[in-house]
């Protein structure tokens, strides 16, 4: 029994960790993500083709939405940026838009040469659809924002070109150099953004691309970001622009984590399955044992229904007893990880294990235990109800 | 068999057969036991060893189920009886006692009596706590009522079991050998109990018996061989 009870205890309390954690480091993960770039990102206008949608409509009669489906054009970079913003500040769940023109250039100083990412950002708009103002690492986000030939480069960036704020770079597009001065580094985190992207006034970029008007995509924070994949295609609709929400754009990250937590919360099933098993033996054994007094409390009048739930109630306790230290253990376990020191930089940064805390982990783990250990008691339950005690007490007194 | 009128009997049976073992190996061990018994009276079955004693108390005691014949216990005819109504009524109709004392050893005395009122449910918490000190008291254990009973001698063991058999004050209390693994003196104590018993709270007692100075204390003896009853002493 004790070693059942532990094997419950033990795979409760290991199955809330690998959930807390695989959870922790993905919401971890959706905040880097949504913080660096929005929750939805309005980029490439669209156009119904017209001739496919009058063939298909004398065709079949009524094909509108294949029709429109078939016939989009694309082309690349928002139009009228206003207007699209203006749209989409219409929908309740958006907090702010913000206009951004990318493109790539060569970020040089006397030390080294780099390919980059130049970020034309509106300079206050911008640190409502990002958290980049958290993000800073060096350097000062106001002087960032009164300098109109200030940047701000990645942490990555700058340890590979030395950099410090105060000093200057050499931002140059098609051979054609301009001066820029570092007033902050930031980090992200996510490798890939802070080794690339530099931010800087979204009408300096312009002067560096030569495209005075253009906007590459507007940015948008939503105050509840799960809904972004509702809200897309009605967005769509309105603005008449590609919407790319977080969920599809971080795709093959998010099925990355969902299958980390399935394989790490599947092996650690195993060990609350053994502890099933465990229970299934010992209740077996103590059937056999108890076979007299089984025997006896039917001769004095319980019924094969009382004896089944004796033991049902006896793995009831033992499991409830299971949980409960399975839930004490777990959450001790998840504290104690949570404050062990560890440095991931990659696609967050974070400088310990990260936890979520979710009362529906500690629930998932209850059911789960329950219904597996439950299951394991039914049958050494049913067997020592169908015992004979006739049988039982003939073979002991006769 | 015995003299009185049959329909006044608390437990009687007629042409009751059963077979044991399986397919292949069947033994016929009751071959016709035709019986009736009466309340205040205590009935002793002897018999040589095989010979079926030790089946047909199951078989009255609803323990096992007849392969033919009729049973009738305190005017209800049991003989189609389900699996609940025989249970039912071993409950509240029915005390064994066995060879063995076969008393829950993790509960003290008290507890082993409560456990069958327990079932039956007719009295409340403090009645019943009540009611088995008065039992234990009647078989001279009032000073060992929360004594576990693994703690207890084989003697004291079996004057529980006793008690216990009389816990919800059945009208029949069927005992297998019940000093079978006692000594003398204390095989005399449970048997003055059980008869004493039986008189005072007028139930009918039968108690299977290798001894034939406790066959012959009771009022009766049931001789039996091979599978049926031959004569009747009183
Ligand atoms: N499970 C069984 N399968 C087949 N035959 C059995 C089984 N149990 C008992 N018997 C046989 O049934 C007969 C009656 O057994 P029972 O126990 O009723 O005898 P008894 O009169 O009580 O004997 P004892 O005085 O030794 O207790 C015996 O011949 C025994 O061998
Ligand atoms: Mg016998």
């Amino acid at each position: 029994m004790i070693m059942s009870l532990t094997g419950i205890v033990l795979g409760v309390a290991l199955f809330i960790l690998a959930l807390s954690m695989t959870t922790g480091f993905e919401q971890l993960f959706i905040k880097t993500v949504l913080g660096a770039n929005g929750a939805v990102r309005v980029q490439d206008k669209f156009q119904e083709n017209l001739v496919s949608y009058q063939i298909s409509q004398q065709e079949t009669g009524n094909q509108f939405e294949f029709g429109r489906a078939a016939g989009r054009k694309y082309r690349p970079g928002v139009e009228h940026a206003d207007k699209v913003i203006e749209g989409i500040m219409e929908f309740k769940n958006v907090i702010a838009a913000s206009k951004v023109l990318r493109g790539g250039v060569e970020v040089s100083n006397n030390f080294k040469e780099e390919p980059g990412q130049l970020y034309g950002i509106e300079k206050d708009t911008h640190l409502l659809v990002s958290d980049l103002e958290e993000q800073i690492v060096f350097g000062s986000l106001l002087e960032f924002q009164r300098n109109p030939t200030g940047v701000m480069i990645g942490s990555v960036l700058a340890d590979r070109m030395l950099l410090e704020p105060g000093e200057s770079i050499i931002i140059s597009e098609a051979n054609e150099p301009y001066r820029f001065i570092v007033e902050a580094i930031y980090e992200t985190g996510y490798r890939e953004i802070d080794r690339e992207r530099i931010f800087v006034d979204i009408n300096q970029a312009r002067t560096v691309f030569k495209r005075p008007h253009e906007t590459s995509y507007v940015q948008v924070s939503l105050f509840d970001p799960e809904k972004a994949d509702d809200d897309r295609f009605m967005m769509e609709a309105v603005v008449q622009h590609i919407v790319a929400p977080w969920q599809e754009r971080e795709k093959v990250w998010l099925q990355f984590f969902k299958a980390l937590r399935v394989i790490s919360s599947a092996s650690l099933l195993s060990i609350i399955i053994i502890a099933g098993l465990g229970m299934y033996s010992t209740l077996a054994i103590i059937v056999m044992e108890k076979t007299r007094e089984i025997s006896i409390l039917r001769s004095m009048g319980y019924t094969r229904k009382d004896v089944t739930n004796i033991f049902i109630w006896q793995g009831f306790i033992v499991t409830l007893i299971g949980i409960g230290f399975g839930w004490l253990t777990g959450a001790f376990l998840t504290y104690t990880i949570s404050r062990i020191p560890i440095r991931i930089r990659g696609i967050f940064s974070t400088d310990t294990f990260v936890v979520d805390w979710s009362f529906s982990h500690y629930l998932l783990a209850a059911v789960i235990a329950f219904f597996i250990v439950m299951t394991a008691c039914i049958l050494p339950a049913r067997r020592a109800s169908r015992l004979e005690p006739a049988d039982v007490v003939r073979g002991t007194s006769g | 068999m015995h003299e009185g009128d049959p329909s006044k009997a608390v437990l009687s049976c007629r042409g009751v057969h059963k077979y044991l073992g399986d397919e292949t190996q069947q033994v016929h061990v009751l071959k016709g036991v035709d019986i009736n018994l009466y309340r205040g009276n205590t009935y002793a079955i002897v018999g040589p060893s095989g010979c079926g004693k030790s089946t047909l108390l199951y078989t009255l005691g609803l323990l096992d189920r007849q392969d033919e014949g009729h049973i009738n216990i305190d005017g209800i005819d049991v003989t189609k009886a389900s699996d609940e109504e025989r249970t039912q009524i071993r409950n509240e109709k029915i005390g064994f006692v066995f060879q063995f004392h076969f008393l829950l050893p993790e509960f003290t005395a008290t507890e082993n009596l409560i456990i069958p009122m327990w079932k039956r449910g007719n009295r409340k918490a403090l009645t019943m706590e009540r009611r088995a000190h008065m039992l234990l008291q009647s078989v001279g254990l009032g000073d060992k009522t929360h004594r576990l009973a693994n703690r207890l001698s084989g003697g004291e063991q079996q004057r529980v079991a006793i008690a216990r058999a009389l816990a919800n004050d059945p009208p029949i209390v069927l005992a297998d050998e019940p000093t079978g693994n006692l000594d003398v003196r204390n095989s005399n104590i449970v048997f003055d109990l059980l008869y004493q018993l039986s008189k005072k709270n007028n139930q009918a007692v039968l108690i299977v018996t290798h001894n034939p100075d406790i066959a012959r204390r009771c009022d009766f003896i049931l001789k039996m061989r091979d599978g049926v009853f031959t004569t009747m002493d009183s």
